[in-house]
């Protein structure tokens, strides 16, 4: 049998830090407590925005076993941005076809690619463990600290602003402090804990069985997805392939397990090979990487902002792994607050931006929170009565499509459009497409000084002011331009066949986002759109700049 | 002769099947029936049209279970 090497975790050893060695107390200004996906992205988005960062993690390694394993096409940009999407895509599995399984049959498939010109696949795979060291090297490359083997065990809010921590390494406890924490310290948080913040929501019964295995098989890159099949009977069943020949096996194991029922004997080996073997039947060798049973939550933070400390991932919400909508909503967190943190750290914007925080991805969260209930209960029937919608569902999508839109195996996670929010305005003009305020940006091919280039790669960080325009107009426009707010940066795209820098080759600027000569959006540092108009106006697009005035009127 | 929609038509299809859980959420076998029943009644009005009604009950009575692809 000719498999991969088994997966070794690098182990990070714990160094003494300065206050320690120094005896220094030190004021951070911002500590990042845990090293999952979520933490380390952030310390990366703040140190390339310039903010010094420590991040503080209890172990000294990389997650046991596969975790989060699908990162969806959004997430893979905001990596990009971190200069880390190109290393975690070329190592991870790139899939975009979903197959439902009734029982015996294939029912149908359905592909989860949102545009024909995608630059990067609508999902990739990749085990968590692989994920974390890229983003940890990453914060290598960038000089990041990352303090392991540090347990935080207390912290106090201080009353001139700032939280004073404590704690605990194998070379004895110290004390630190910091002008903001972001506690990305996940589902059982420890900052949550401390601060006595009720985590509200459902939670449920179900007993799920996860496994890694690594197999050469010839599945293809999909993701499979089975109800009742007879491997595993009145349950469900999911295949996932990720790096490296990992395949992720997921089962449900039921509600009314038996008396004796035990989680270490259930995940162990001489439980879970026959239900993978009765699974993949003998064609196929594999070995057992890892196993785990859970039940699941569906539940949230009512406030993500407490003080000085904010709740990001895990820590803020959770919900069942069905859609994706975990690991994928941390990171858009993180692109949602980093921005808004650096702000208000720099004085440019009033404290009261981080509410738009809370509200914006409070809403994302109340949304993720939603399907992925939803999800649950298809996946789940609890009652007589839903087991017998759910086979008639079945049974008609074979046959008939019009059932197919009820069938909910997850939906898999897409970004979450900010409406409603003070950083975004309301639309005064007419458009035709979605990408209304508080969108995030499609990304489209376009040619830059005759280069192919994507728009993505030309937002971001700062307020971009995208202007359609042809080269003859660009006069015209000089003078507005010069009106507007220093901080944003002008980004114009001439139509197709125009001459121009950046040039709208294919035109699918033009039809994705209903551009026309003069058309102006105003792009916020995190590629979500904060307004749009037909022509562009310095004073409307200064308007929606998170200055005092605006965060105040909102919240007024 | 109207023809019955197979296709999607849905607007907000989780939300509908959403509702239609919890419209049976705690109920004895037989309130859930009668519910059903109701239910068909009334959306048989909205539809009106007595051929696509029947075109309906053909497909749902159709035998069970996907037949082999």
């Amino acid at each position: 049998m000719n498999m991969d090497k088994p997966f070794e975790r690098k182990v990070y050893p714990f160094r003494p830090c300065i206050e320690q060695t120094a005896h220094q107390k030190l004021r951070h200004p911002v500590v990042v407590l845990g090293a999952g996906p979520i933490g380390l992205s952030a310390a990366i988005d703040l140190k390339l925005k310039g903010v010094p960062v420590i991040i503080i993690d209890r172990e000294n390694t990389v997650c046991e076993g596969s975790r989060a394993i699908a990162y969806s096409q959004r997430t893979l940009e905001i990596w990009n941005r971190l200069g880390i999407g190109q290393r975690i895509a070329a190592k991870a599995v790139g899939w975009e076809t979903g197959k439902i399984f009734y029982r015996n049959d294939l029912l149908y498939q359905f592909n989860m690619r949102a545009e024909p010109f995608q630059r990067t696949p609508a999902f990739v795979n990749l085990q968590q463990y692989h994920l974390e060291e890229f983003l940890i090297k990453r914060c290598e490359e960038l000089g990041i600290e990352i303090r392991w083997e540090t347990t935080l065990v207390d912290l106090e809010q201080l009353p001139e602003g700032g939280v004073k921590l404590m704690l605990e390494t194998p070379a004895g406890s110290y004390e630190s402090e910091c002008d903001w924490l972001i506690a990305a310290d996940g589902a059982r948080s420890t900052v949550r804990r401390l601060l006595g913040l009720e985590f509200r929501g459902k939670v449920f019964d179900e007993r799920f069985l996860i496994v890694d295995i690594r197999m050469k098989g010839d599945f293809p890159a999909e993701r499979w997805f089975w109800f009742d099949p007879p491997f595993n009977p009145g349950q469900s069943a999911l295949l996932h392939m990720q790096a490296d020949n990992v395949w992720r096996v997921g089962m449900q194991l039921g509600v009314n397990l038996a008396d004796d029922f035990d989680v270490e004997r259930e995940k162990s080996p001489e439980r879970v090979i026959p239900r993978l073997r009765a699974m993949l039947g003998d064609k196929y060798d594999f070995e057992l990487e890892w196993a785990s049973i859970y039940t699941f939550q569906c539940r949230r933070l009512e406030r993500f902002v407490h003080g000085n400390i904010i709740f990001a991932g895990d820590s803020a919400h959770q919900v069942s792994p069905f859609g994706a909508r975990g690991a994928n909503s941390g990171v858009q967190d993180i692109d949602n607050l980093v921005w808004k943190l650096v702000r208000v750290m720099r004085g440019e914007a009033p404290v009261a931006l981080l509410d738009t925080y809370d509200l914006e991805r409070g809403q994302a969260a109340d949304e993720n929170i939603l399907h992925s209930t939803r999800a649950t209960d298809f996946i789940t029937p609890k009652s007589p009565m839903s087991l017998a919608f759910r086979h008639a569902v079945l049974t008609l999508a074979h046959k008939y499509e019009f059932a197919r839109p009820v069938i909910n195996s997850g939906r898999l996670s897409t970004p979450s459009t900010y409406a409603g929010s003070p950083l975004s305005a309301e639309d005064i003009d007419a458009f035709s497409t979605d990408t209304v305020p508080g969108a995030p940006c499609i990304d489209v091919p376009l040619l830059h000084s005759g280069q192919p280039a994507w728009l993505l790669d030309h937002l971001g960080g700062q307020y971009v002011c995208v202007i359609y325009a042809a080269q003859a107009q660009h006069n015209a426009l000089l003078a507005t331009i010069r009106k507007l707010p220093a901080e944003v940066s002008t980004l114009v795209i001439s139509p197709k066949d125009a001459p121009g820098n950046i040039v709208d080759h294919e035109g699918l600027f033009a039809l994705r986002y209903d551009a026309r000569p003069g058309t102006a959006y105003l792009i916020r540092p995190d590629q979500h759109v904060a307004g749009r108009w037909r022509a562009m106006d310095a004073t409307r697009v200064a308007a929606m700049l998170p200055t005092k005035q605006l965060v105040m009127e909102a919240n007024a | 002769m109207n023809a019955l929609n197979l296709k999607p038509n849905w607007t907000d299809v989780d939300r509908f099947y959403a509702s239609l859980m919890d419209l049976h959420r705690g109920r004895t076998a037989e309130e859930s029936e009668a519910i059903n029943t109701r239910l068909i009644l009334l959306l048989a009005n909205h539809i009106g049209d007595v051929e696509i009604l029947e075109q309906a009950m053909a497909v749902a009575s159709e035998p069970f279970g996907p037949a082999p692809a």
